[in-house]
C-alpha cells in the first residue's frame, strides 16, 4: 500500500479546518505544533490557511507518562508559546496519531500555561491504534499498519512519509 | 618432636646458603642442615620438593590490638593471621589501651602470645608515659619484661629538648629507639600526600616536608646522643636519601618501609576508597620508585606489613571520617613476592629484607636458619599463587588486596619446630 | 597493581546515562551539554504561570544536609518541587565521635522509608562517592557539595550562565579568583570549563590559596590580579572565609581586598563586555566591591535562576538513569 503525499493531505485539511472553524465561529486561532513532526505540519497548514500569526511549538518531554519506563528523552528542547494561552482558541497540530498519549501530554502541558477557550486537534495521519479516547477534529488520512510497521514524517521541505519496519535492523 | 623437611630449596640470607637440601628439626631447634644427625628418626616428614624453606619472616610492625581494641582484633587472631603470612616473629607497637608503658601491660601481651602459640611477639615499649611526649617511661623495667625497643608511635614528641633527653637515656642502656618521622604541625589536619592527587580530590595534604623535617631533626639528635635508631615507615624518596646520607656518615641507623608503600601510590585514592586511607600517607610514584631503590640497595633493610586491622565501621564512612590502616600481615609473603615478580629483587634479597634485615635492625634472636638455632621457618611454593581473602584469619578485613591473585603461597609456618600454619 | 575497585564509572549506568551526580570528573562533553540543554528547557518552565512539570510526581527527594546551607538547600527544594516531587529536608549536625555511623544509618533509614533520591551536602571530601558506592547504589545520589572536592551542580549552573551570556566556550577566557585551595566550586568549574573546551582558564590568588599541582586541570596560575584579569571574558569570584586568616594563610581581609578584590578599577582590565559571577553568598568589601556586585557586568542574581533550572535537569536526568538501569537489569534477568 503506498503512502499518501503530505502536501495533498494538508491541502484537504486546510479546507476541512476552515469549515470546522466556521462552524464553531472561531476567527483568530493560534497554531501550536507538537515537536518535531507536528511543527512542520503546523507550519505547512498555517501557510495553506493563509495565516501569518505567530506559531507555538510544544515539547511534551516533561509531560509524558512513560518516564518510569523510558526515562527522559535525550533531546529535550524548550517549548515556545509566543502568545497567551488564557482564553485563546488553539489549533493543536501533530503529525501521526497513534496511542493518543502524546496528545494527552500536550493537553496537560497547555493547561499549565493557562485555560484555553478551546482546543481543536488536527492530525496528518491516524493509525487507528488509539489507547485513549482521543479523536482529531480534522484528519488527513487514516492508515492501517501491521504490528511491526511504523510510519515517519520527514521534512521540513519537502514533507514526505516513510514506512519503517521494526523487525529490520533499523528498529528504534 | 622431630621433623624432617626434605628437598626444599633452603635459603638463609644471613649465611648466604641457597641450595636444595634437607632440614632436620629436634626439640624446637634445627638439628642439622643436610644429612640427618646420627640416630635421628623423624616423627614427621614433610616432602618439600619445589618449596622454598626460609627463616620465618620477621615483621617489625604488627598491631595486635590487645589490650584495648578488641573490636579490631586480639593477640590470638592477629598472630594466627601472621603465621598464615609466614611471619614467625613480630613486633607490636605501644599504642594499646592502656599504652604499653608499664611492665604489667608487657607481661599481659607476652602471656597472651604464649597462650596463642602462633608467632613470637617482641613488644615495642612506649618511650614516654602514655605516649604523651612529656615524661619518660620506665625503659629499663620494660626492657627487663621483654620490650626490645622503644617508640612514641606516630605521636611526635613536640619538645626537642624532651626528645633529646629521652634519647640520651635510652643510649645509656644501649636501647634502640624506633622513630616515626612526621612533624605534627606540618601534618596537621592532613589526610593524604600533599600533591596533585590530594589537590584534585580536595583532601587536606601532608607535605613531604612533614616527614623530612622530622627525619632531619631526628637524625641530628641521633648523631648528638649516639642512640641506636631505627626509622620506621619511611614514605618518601627524599626521606630514604636522608637515611642513606646518615648511614654513609656512619650513624647506627636502620630503616623499614611498609610493604604497601612499595606497591601503592596516591593514585589509589582517586575513588575515595577508605581502604587506601593510611598514616603516614601513600605518596607519589616517584616516591615509590625511590623507596624501591632504597630497598634494593639495602639502605632500607626491612620490609614490614604495618598491619592495622579495623572493624568494619571504622572504614565505612566518608574518607576523612575513617580510621587509617591496612590489614595485611597474612599476605606478607605473597604480597612481597610481587617485588620479585616485578624484577626489583631476587628471592634471596627479598627474604633478607623480610627476615635477617628486620631481625638485625632490632637485634632480635630471629631471621636466620642455623644449626642449633630456633626452628622458626616458613615453607612456601614460589610457583603457586594465593587468592587473597579466600581464607582470612585477621579480624580486620580492611585490605585493598583482597580478591587479588598474588604470587607464591605459604605452605607451612613453623615456630620452635611446631607447625602453626599449614595450607 | 591496579585497585580492583577501578571498574565502570560510578555515576553512569550501562548506557552511559547519569544515575548519580557526584562530580564532573570523567563526564563526557556530550553529557555536560545535554545537562545544559535540558536546563534551558526548564528555564522556560520557570517563566510560565504554572512553574511545575509532572516529571517526578509521586517520587520522594530527600535533601540531607550535614553541612549548613540555606541557599543551596532552598534551590534544591524548589527544583524538586517544580518537578512535582515530594521533598523532605533534613539538617543533620555531625558530632565528631559518631560521624561515620550517623551518616550511614541516617541514609539507610531514609532509604527504607522509600526515598527515591538523595541530595547530600557534607563537609568531608568524598562523602557523596561514599554514599553512592556503599550506602545506596540504587538510589540516585546528587552531590550538593562535599568538603573541598566538588559542587557539580554549581559548576553546571556556572557553565549555563556563561553559555547564555557568551554563547560558546570556544574562544573564551575565564578567570577564577580567590581561595581556590578550599573551594569545591573552583574545582568543579575548572573541570567543566576544560571538558567544554574553554582554551584559557586562569586561577588567580596568593600561593597559600592555590593548591599544588593545579596545572593538571589545564589552568594557568596567576598571583597578580591585573595580569590575571587582562582581557578576560568571565570573572568568577570566590568567597573568602574568615577562618583563612586564623590559619595563617592570609594576614588580613584588608590586604586580600587590596591585592585580589574585584573593584571597578580592576575590572576595567577585562574585556568591556566581561561578566562577573560569584557562587554566593558575597562578602562585600572582602572579595568584591559593592559597585561591581550590583553593577552592569554582574550576573550574580541570574546565576540563582539558572541554578534552579540546572538542578531540575540533574534531578530528572539522574532519576531517568536509575529507572533505565532498573529496566535494563530486569530485562537482562529474564
Amino acid at each position: 500500500m503506498s503512502l499518501p503525499d503530505p502536501a495533498e493531505l494538508i491541502r484537504q485539511m486546510a479546507v476541512d479546518l476552515r469549515a470546522h472553524l466556521a462552524r464553531r465561529a472561531i476567527s483568530e486561532p493560534r497554531y501550536i505544533g507538537i515537536r518535531t513532526g507536528g511543527v512542520w505540519v503546523a507550519q505547512a497548514l498555517q501557510e495553506a490557511m493563509g495565516d501569518t500569526s505567530p506559531m507555538g511549538t510544544l515539547d511534551v518531554s516533561f509531560y509524558r507518562d512513560d518516564f518510569s519506563q523510558n526515562g527522559l528523552h535525550p533531546q529535550v528542547r524548550p517549548s515556545e508559546l509566543p502568545f497567551e494561552v488564557e482564553g485563546q482558541h488553539l489549533v493543536l497540530v501533530d503529525d501521526v496519531l497513534m496511542s493518543g498519549r502524546t496528545v494527552r501530554a500536550a493537553l496537560n502541558e497547555l493547561f499549565d500555561y493557562g485555560r484555553p477557550a478551546s482546543v481543536t486537534l488536527v492530525c496528518l495521519l491516524d493509525l487507528d491504534a488509539g489507547e485513549l479516547p482521543i479523536r482529531p477534529n480534522v484528519l488527513g488520512a487514516t492508515l492501517s499498519l501491521a504490528a511491526h510497521e511504523r510510519v515517519k514524517l520527514t521534512g521540513p521541505a519537502p514533507l514526505a512519509l516513510e514506512r519503517q519496519d521494526l523487525a529490520s535492523a533499523s528498529a528504534l | 618432636m622431630t621433623l624432617s623437611i626434605l628437598g626444599a630449596r633452603v635459603i638463609d640470607p644471613n649465611s648466604g646458603l641457597d641450595q636444595v637440601t634437607d632440614l632436620h628439626l629436634d626439640g624446637g631447634r634445627i638439628a642439622a642442615i643436610g644429612a640427618a644427625p646420627a640416630g635421628f628418626s623423624a616423627s614427621r616428614t614433610i616432602q618439600a620438593d619445589g618449596l622454598v624453606a626460609a627463616p620465618g619472616l620477621v615483621d617489625l610492625g604488627v598491631s595486635l590490638r590487645e589490650p584495648g581494641y578488641s573490636r579490631k582484633g586480639n593477640i590470638a587472631t592477629e598472630t594466627r593471621a601472621a603465621v598464615a603470612g609466614g611471619v614467625t616473629s613480630l613486633c607490636c607497637p605501644p599504642q594499646t589501651k592502656p599504652v604499653l608503658d608499664t611492665s604489667a601491660v608487657a607481661e599481659l601481651i607476652l602471656d597472651r602470645a604464649r597462650e596463642a602459640a602462633n608467632s613470637k611477639v617482641y613488644p615495642i615499649g612506649a618511650l614516654t608515659k602514655g605516649l604523651e611526649g612529656e615524661q619518660l617511661a620506665e625503659l629499663v623495667a620494660l626492657r627487663d619484661t621483654g620490650c626490645v625497643a622503644f617508640g612514641n608511635g606516630l605521636k611526635e614528641i613536640p619538645n626537642n629538648r624532651t626528645l633529646a633527653r629521652a634519647l640520651e637515656y635510652a643510649a645509656t642502656f644501649d636501647l634502640t629507639v624506633v622513630f616515626h618521622s612526621q612533624d605534627r604541625d606540618l601534618a596537621h589536619g592532613g589526610l593524604a600526600h600533599e600533591g596533585a592527587m590530594a589537590s584534585f580530590l580536595g583532601l587536606p595534604g601532608i607535605p613531604e616536608t612533614a616527614e623530612t623535617v622530622a627525619l632531619a631533626r631526628n637524625l641530628l639528635l641521633v648523631e648528638q646522643t649516639g642512640v641506636r635508631a631505627h626509622f620506621t615507615q619511611i614514605t618518601s624518596a627524599r626521606g630514604a636519601r636522608l637515611i642513606e646520607q646518615a648511614q654513609q656518615l656512619g650513624l647506627p641507623v636502620t630503616a623499614d618501609v611498609a610493604l604497601y608503600q612499595l606497591i601503592l601510590t596516591d593514585e589509589s585514592l582517586r575513588e575515595f576508597s577508605s581502604l587506601y586511607h593510611v598514616q603516614p600517607p601513600l605518596r607519589t610514584a616517584a616516591d615509590r620508585d625511590g623507596l624501591r631503590a632504597a630497598v634494593k640497595s639495602g639502605v632500607i633493610q626491612a620490609i614490614s606489613s604495618h598491619h592495622q586491622p579495623h572493624e568494619r565501621d571504622a572504614k565505612l564512612a566518608p574518607f576523612g571520617a575513617t580510621e587509617p590502616g591496612i590489614s595485611s600481615v597474612e599476605l606478607l609473603l605473597p604480597l612481597a613476592m610481587t617485588l620479585v615478580q616485578d624484577g626489583l629483587l631476587d628471592l634471596p634479597t627479598l627474604l633478607a629484607r623480610l627476615s635477617s634485615g628486620p631481625a638485625a635492625a632490632l637485634r632480635l634472636p630471629a631471621g636466620e636458619l642455623k644449626v642449633g638455632g630456633a626452628a622458626d621457618l616458613v615453607l612456601f611454593d614460589p610457583q603457586a599463587s594465593t587468592v587473597a581473602g579466600e581464607q582470612w584469619f585477621s579480624r580486620g578485613e580492611n585490605c585493598p588486596f583482597i580478591g587479588h591473585c598474588l604470587p607464591g603461597a605459604v605452605r607451612y609456618t613453623l615456630v620452635d619446630g611446631h607447625v602453626c600454619h599449614e595450607a | 597493581m591496579t585497585p580492583l575497585d577501578a571498574k565502570r564509572p560510578l555515576q553512569l549506568n550501562d548506557q552511559g546515562q547519569l544515575r548519580h551526580f557526584l562530580s564532573l570528573d570523567g563526564l563526557p562533553r556530550e553529557l555536560l551539554t545535554e545537562i545544559l540543554d535540558t536546563a534551558d528547557s526548564f528555564l522556560e518552565v520557570g517563566a510560565r504561570a504554572v512553574k511545575k512539570v509532572p516529571l517526578l510526581r509521586g517520587k520522594t527527594v530527600c535533601n540531607v544536609f550535614f553541612e549548613n546551607s540555606t541557599r543551596t538547600r532552598t534551590t534544591f527544594e524548589l527544583a524538586a518541587q517544580r518537578l512535582s516531587a515530594d521533598v523532605i529536608s533534613l539538617n543533620v549536625s555531625t558530632s565528631s565521635t559518631s560521624k561515620g555511623e550517623t551518616l550511614f544509618d541516617t541514609l539507610r533509614n531514609l532509604e527504607a522509608m522509600a526515598a527515591d533520591m538523595f541530595v547530600v551536602r557534607h563537609s568531608d571530601s568524598g562523602a557523596a562517592h561514599f554514599i553512592a558506592e556503599h550506602v545506596c547504589p540504587d538510589v540516585a545520589v546528587i552531590n550538593g557539595g562535599d568538603g573541598r572536592h566538588a559542587h557539580p551542580t554549581q559548576g553546571m549552573l556556572d557553565m549555563l550562565t556563561i553559555r547564555r551570556h557568551k554563547g560558546s566556550f570556544e574562544n573564551l577566557s575565564v578567570a577564577i579568583v580567590g581561595d581556590i585551595l578550599h573551594s569545591r566550586v573552583a574545582r568543579s568549574d575548572m573541570l567543566a570549563l576544560k571538558a567544554l573546551g574553554c582554551p584559557d582558564i586562569r586561577v588567580v590568588g596568593p600561593k597559600t590559596l592555590i593548591p599544588i599541582g593545579i596545572e593538571q586541570y589545564g589552568v594557568k596560575v596567576y598571583t597578580d590580579l591585573a595580569e590575571g584579569l587582562k582581557d578576560v571574558d568571565v570573572v568568577i569570584m570566590l568567597r573568602l572565609q574568615r577562618e583563612r586568616m586564623a590559619g595563617g594563610l592570609l594576614p588580613s581581609e584588608g590586604e586580600f581586598y587590596r591585592l585580589f578584590g574585584l573593584t571597578t578599577a580592576r575590572l576595567a582590565g577585562a574585556k568591556p563586555d566581561a561578566i562577573v559571577m560569584h557562587p554566593g553568598p558575597i562578602n562585600r568589601g572582602v572579595e568584591i566591591e559593592s559597585a561591581v556586585a550590583d553593577g552592569k557586568h554582574s550576573v550574580i542574581l541570574n546565576q540563582v535562576t539558572y541554578g534552579i533550572a540546572v538542578r531540575m535537569a540533574v534531578l530528572s536526568m539522574a532519576m531517568s538513569g536509575q529507572n533505565a538501569q532498573r529496566q535494563f537489569d530486569q530485562e537482562n534477568a529474564q
